[in-house]
């Protein structure tokens, strides 16, 4: 691992901004993570988070800045952009499963065409997964058939199957049910004490509590505020971050 | 709460059947109510009204002689008799194939397999068909039934290796029928001016939608390249063949393709370039319809695919291009009846389909006045064909239901 100036991070994001033709989504953006933190990101809607971690594996690409991912920068370079993407998973807000597909073939697909795995190691890495964010049962249904949380909880196994470095998740739990919501957070909890490295938008709160080492609060796409939990709960300093705290708790 | 424990205790009942007796099915479905009854009675009036004249036609008047008379030229035009083993020879290799194909696609015995088995016997009835046709009829009702064996033999589904055999299939295929240089012995050329009726209607539908249906995709995916000289040439493409008449199409290919080409240059079949013109044509449309379909995928599929780290070669055809299909089934398969229909054309520009062939029929002098009898019965071939495709089409959309939800 090739480390850069900024010490032992594993990502690097200096001064990032990204336009949306005229309008400027982020604005100067730094922020870097150590390896195995886990960092949560809040903030009002339209605050430029998603478009943040988006940035972070070139689903959007940001026009001024440097984004460094375990060492490799983010240019325009295609191989640099397939290999970060290929040890960072992502989960989203609507899953994305793919539909056409089983469960099991959803999760193995990139293994096996990415990762070159052959297919036995591909599925019995599948199942180990599957048992991990406890589905094992529903290996051979159709995403259609499985409810919201266990949909997610597919997509993070489907991630997690490419072994990545790195999970950015981008309200992995906004889209769903309330009661689905604690299944979803738990694999992500027990994710996070297995050591990876997580970035994660969400206004759960309690998540970020529990295990976020910090919480960066976002807003009009700048960021605003960066702090323990605790420091949140407890001496917010800025009023927008007062605010923003007072409408979600 | 209450609820929930009542039907847990509750034995689950079967979802309830409509089951009818015929007496009860009229009953429920014509003759419920005076006024129900009435209009049941007064359409059988007006069909009667209508239908007996066509019945008294078709059974007293109609000369159906003409049929059996020209059967071969409806079915295969001119090509060499000494030479039609050959045809019968593909369709014994034709039906192994699909026996083989579908076998390895799927284990379980389905209604259309039985239907499909029962072709060749049913068409054993046929009353004016001799000895010869029936056992040829039955080594291929018999090819069909090994290549169904030889494909449950295999130890698992294999549907790639049926979609070989029929690949495989389609060039030898092309061999067989057009046959080697010389003019005399088993192998001797059938120049393909001689191929028509059936034989050469089927072919170009067939080739023209296998060879058009790639050459589509490849173009609606042109049309959404990144690069803009690619984008541009599809895009051209597609506009300009949406904007002339297929027939304008065959003509130029008839006639004026000969002029562009240099002195000397050796003729390009006639078939050939009839089935060039119907190809390049089929493929635009193609294209529009398959556009639509890639539209039709949100874009969270693209960036599933792309966080995955999935290339753009991989996410087409593992993830976007599956989906995109699956989604225009109904149209394309409209869309290749269409074609199949209007292969007919080429009648225009002097081939002979089974429209050309019909009116090489009707030119005959012993069948004047057939006119009825013969389109009567090519429309009936046109329509059991473009039959079996809708069919075929609403089966495979049925099946793939569950995992489109
Ligand atoms: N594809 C896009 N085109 C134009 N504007 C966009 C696009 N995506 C996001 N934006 C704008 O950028 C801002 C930040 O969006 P986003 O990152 O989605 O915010 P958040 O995730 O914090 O709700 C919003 O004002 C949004 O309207
Ligand atoms: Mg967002």
């Amino acid at each position: 691992m090739s480390e850069q100036s900024n010490g032992n991070h594993i990502i690097v994001c200096k001064d990032v901004s990204k336009w949306y033709g005229e309008f400027q989504a982020l604005r100067d953006v730094s922020l870097s993570v150590k390896p195995q933190e886990v960092v949560v990101i809040i903030g009002p809607s339209g605050s430029g988070k998603s478009t943040f971690i988006r940035c972070i594996n070139r689903l959007e690409e940001h026009q001024s800045g440097d984004i460094i991912v375990d060492g490799i920068p983010l240019t325009h370079d295609v191989r640099n952009i397939e290999q970060i993407r290929s040890e960072t998973g992502m989960v989203f807000q609507q899953f994305n499963l793919f539909p056409h597909l089983t469960v099991l073939e959803n999760i193995t697909l990139a293994p096996i065409h990415v990762r070159k795995v052959n297919k036995a190691e591909a599925e019995e890495n599948a199942m180990a997964l599957l048992d991990r964010v406890g589905i094992p049962e529903q290996a051979l249904k159709y995403p259609g058939q499985l409810s919201g949380g266990q949909q997610q909880r597919v997509a993070i196994a489907r991630s997690l199957a490419m072994k990545p470095k790195i999970m950015l998740f981008d309200e992995p739990t906004s889209a769903l049910d309330p009661e689905m919501i604690k299944e979803v957070l738990d694999v992500m909890k027990e994710l996070a004490q297995s050591g990876m490295t997580m970035l994660v938008v969400t206004h759960e709160m309690g998540f970020a509590k529990e295990v976020a080492d910090r919480v960066v609060f976002m807003d009009g796409g700048e960021i605003v505020e960066v702090g323990t939990p605790q420091h949140f709960f407890e001496n917010a300093q800025h009023e927008r971050t007062k605010l923003f705290l007072s409408q979600i708790l | 709460m209450t609820s929930a424990v009542q039907t847990a205790t509750r034995k689950a009942l079967p979802p309830p059947t409509e089951r009818y007796t015929i007496l009860g099915w009229l009953q429920k479905n014509l003759f419920d109510g005076w006024f129900n009854s009435g209009l049941t009675i007064v359409a059988l009036g007006l069909l009667y009204a209508l239908l007996r004249p066509l019945l008294n036609w078709a059974v007293n008047t109609a000369r159906w002689e003409v049929i059996p008379a020209n059967f071969n030229l409806i079915l295969r035009g001119q090509y060499t008799a000494e030479q039609v083993w050959r045809l019968w020879l593909a369709l014994y290799l034709l039906a192994f194939v699909v026996g083989f194909a579908w076998a390895a696609n799927t284990k379980i015995i389905q209604g259309e397999l039985i239907v499909l088995f029962a072709v060749p016997l049913l068409l054993m009835l046929v009353p004016f068909f001799d000895g010869g046709i029936r056992i040829n009829l039955l080594i291929v009702e018999a090819a069909g039934l090994v290549g169904y064996v030889v494909g449950r033999v295999l130890p698992q589904r294999q549907s790639r290796l049926g979609v070989y055999a029929l690949l495989i299939y389609a060039v030898v295929l092309l061999f067989i029928l057009r046959g080697g240089s010389g003019d005399t012995g088993a192998w001797a050329a059938v120049p393909t001016n001689l191929w028509g009726g059936l034989l050469l209607s089927l072919l170009l539908a067939v080739f023209g939608i296998a060879i058009s249906f790639p050459l589509g995709v490849l173009l609606a995916l042109g049309r959404q390249s990144k690069l803009p000289a690619i984008r541009m040439v599809s895009v051209l493409y597609i506009e300009f063949i949406r904007g002339v008449p297929l027939i304008s199409l065959l003509f130029m290919a008839q006639v004026m393709l000969q002029l562009f080409l240099p002195d000397g240059f050796p003729t390009i079949d006639r078939a050939l370039r009839a089935l060039a013109a119907v190809t390049l044509f089929s493929a635009a449309y193609t294209a529009e319809n398959v556009r639509g379909g890639l539209q039709s995928i949100p874009r969270g599929q693209y960036e599933a695919a792309d966080a995955l780290g999935l290339s753009t070669f991989h996410s087409m055809t593992f993830i976007i291009l599956p989906q995109a299909l699956r989604a225009v089934i109904p149209v394309l398969v409209g869309q290749f009846i269409g074609l199949f229909k209007d292969t007919s054309l080429v009648a225009l520009v002097g081939l002979f389909d089974l429209l050309g062939v019909a009116r090489t029929v009707l030119g005959n002098p012993n069948w004047l006045g057939t006119h009825q009898e013969v389109y009567a019965f090519i429309g009936l071939l046109y329509w059991i064909f473009s039959y079996m495709m809708s069919y075929t089409s609403r089966r495979i959309e049925a099946r793939l239901a569950v995992a489109n939800r």
